[in-house]
């Protein structure tokens, strides 16, 4: 089971909220979709700037395997605080720990609603439908 | 993804078996990797890769007007190509843009043809129609015949512990011959491949697709022999500056622009053929040129991004890998003319982000070049 303390979209990201501000990261199903659990496929990762908002559902970066690109999107708006510059350099903590030290961008939230998302479990059932 | 639609080959069940992550590739479910990607690349560069090519096409011409139309909608001269031998061709429409690139096999009579899974329908369209008043048949036999290729250094050695009746090391490239293959008898064996190694490829009945897939991988198993999906097939082909129908090639692209006019024979005696006026007017007067890039940045060059020089636009790429082999990120693109010199500074323009790449001499890796 997925961590129960956030939420997450259908492309795959997820949405933690602490206080007053809000992290933003990928799934172990994202990365696994990417390298195919070879985490020397993964060959970069590109992270907006601080001060940008982002509107909820806006692409604010990229991510690359040696065979594939894939858009970031913000699951909720807000303004970026902080990106995790570590991930840029260490691509493999995407694949140890996408929930906790592969976090990417930490954002102010305009609006901490995440009504609209789905919860841990809606996400595994989603994932484990796509599996087959 | 929807799988239910897509068509399997007699070893779909075998790379579910090694975990293969299997995608859609031309309206087949086919093994992309079975482990990392570089690491394939470099299984088939320093020892041996076993590759599944059951989606690809397989035609056999057969009468008397076989050669002639093959001479008439391939750009290969094919009533030249010894018994025997093998050549590489595009089939083109008039307009010199090709519908396919593929091998022919020349026998005595007939021609047996290779073309792309993707383009297969089409292909065999475009043949039947021409062959209307012409004394041949044209046979889709892709699914009564299965393809494998054994790629790598290694090749000889491990295919020759399978095959009776005849001697490897006597076959030259682009040759085939027929032999006894895990007691298959009259097997087509060619050696010819899409990585830039020596190696071979087998035609056998889709029966006997498995017994002879498992028997390799157990006879070149101290080899270093592994199977290999076609995410490494690709980035094999790229390093060797082999072109990829809907990248280097396409509706829109010719074989001229794209550096394969050894494949294209403007000689009287072939006759007239489809694309032939359109090719030479082509010949007379290039646009743009098929070019390789290297990048140092971290970004991959692929399809579709543009390139600059200074602030000027001057091409597009039109495939694009990470290089275990060179180690660097390489790509293949279009430029105007005037900037395919080797040597010269371009950029990549990814989304709006600049990133340095230089014209690269092609091929990227040849194993003749040292």
């Amino acid at each position: 089971m997925r961590p129960d303390d956030r939420k997450y979209t259908k492309a795959h990201e997820w949405v933690l909220l602490d206080g007053d501000v809000a992290l933003f990261g990928i799934t172990d199903f994202a990365v696994e979709e990417l390298c195919n659990g070879n985490e020397g496929d993964l060959v970069y990762c590109d992270l907006p700037e601080e001060g940008r908002t982002l509107e909820a559902g806006e692409t604010f970066g990229e991510i690359e395997s040696v065979k594939a690109v894939a858009d970031l999107n913000a699951p909720i708006g807000g303004v970026v605080l902080e990106t995790n510059e570590a991930i840029e350099e260490h691509l493999e903590i995407l694949s140890t720990d996408p929930f906790k030290k592969g976090w990417m961008v930490k954002i102010k939230p305009n609006n901490k609603n995440l009504d609209g998302l789905l919860t841990a479990g809606e996400y595994e059932a989603y994932v484990a439908e796509k599996a087959h | 993804m929807d799988t239910a639609a897509l068509q399997e080959t007699p070893l779909h069940d075998v790379h579910a078996a090694l975990g293969a992550r299997m995608i859609d590739f031309g309206g087949w479910h086919m093994p992309v990797q079975y482990g990392p990607i570089l690491d394939e690349v470099r299984t088939v560069r320093n020892a041996c890769g076993l590759f599944d090519l059951g989606h690809m096409g397989r035609f056999h011409i057969t009468g008397p007007d076989a050669i002639k139309l093959v001479d008439k909608v391939a750009t290969n001269f094919c009533a030249k190509i010894p018994v025997g031998a093998i050549r590489y061709a595009l089939f083109c429409l008039e307009n010199g843009n090709p519908i396919d690139d593929v091998l022919l096999y020349r026998e005595e009579q007939d021609v047996f043809i290779v073309v792309n899974a993707g383009n297969l329908e089409r292909d065999l369209a475009h043949l039947q129609k021409h062959a209307e008043g012409m004394d041949c048949e044209v046979i889709d036999q892709s699914r009564e015949l299965d393809m494998l290729a054994l790629q790598g250094q290694h090749s000889e050695a491990i295919l020759q512990r399978l095959v009776e009746d005849c001697d490897l090391s006597e076959l030259k490239y682009y040759r085939y011959t027929w032999g006894t293959l895990c007691g298959i008898p009259n097997v087509r064996i060619s050696r010819t491949g899409y990585t830039g190694e020596d190696g071979f490829e087998v035609y056998i009945p889709p029966s006997s697709s498995k017994v002879v897939w498992e028997n390799l991988l157990v006879q070149g198993a101290d080899l270093g022999l592994k199977p290999i999906g076609l995410g490494a097939r690709d980035t094999l082909r790229l390093e060797a500056g082999m072109a990829l129908y809907g990248h280097e090639i396409d509706d829109n692209h010719n074989p001229i622009e794209a550096g394969l006019s050894f494949g294209i024979r403007f000689a009287e005696e072939k006759g007239d053929w489809l694309g032939r006026e359109a090719l030479l007017a082509v010949k007379a007067d290039p646009k743009k040129q098929l070019i390789g890039i290297t990048t140092d940045g971290k970004r991959v060059p692929r399809q579709g991004h543009k390139l600059f020089r200074g602030d000027t636009e001057v091409g597009y790429v039109v495939s694009g890998s990470v290089s275990p082999t060179i180690e660097t990120n390489i790509g293949t693109a279009y430029v105007t003319l005037g900037n395919e010199e080797v040597g010269t500074e371009l950029e990549l323009d990814i989304n709006g982000k600049r990133q340095a790449c230089v014209v690269a001499p092609q091929p990227f890796y040849s194993r003749t070049r040292k």
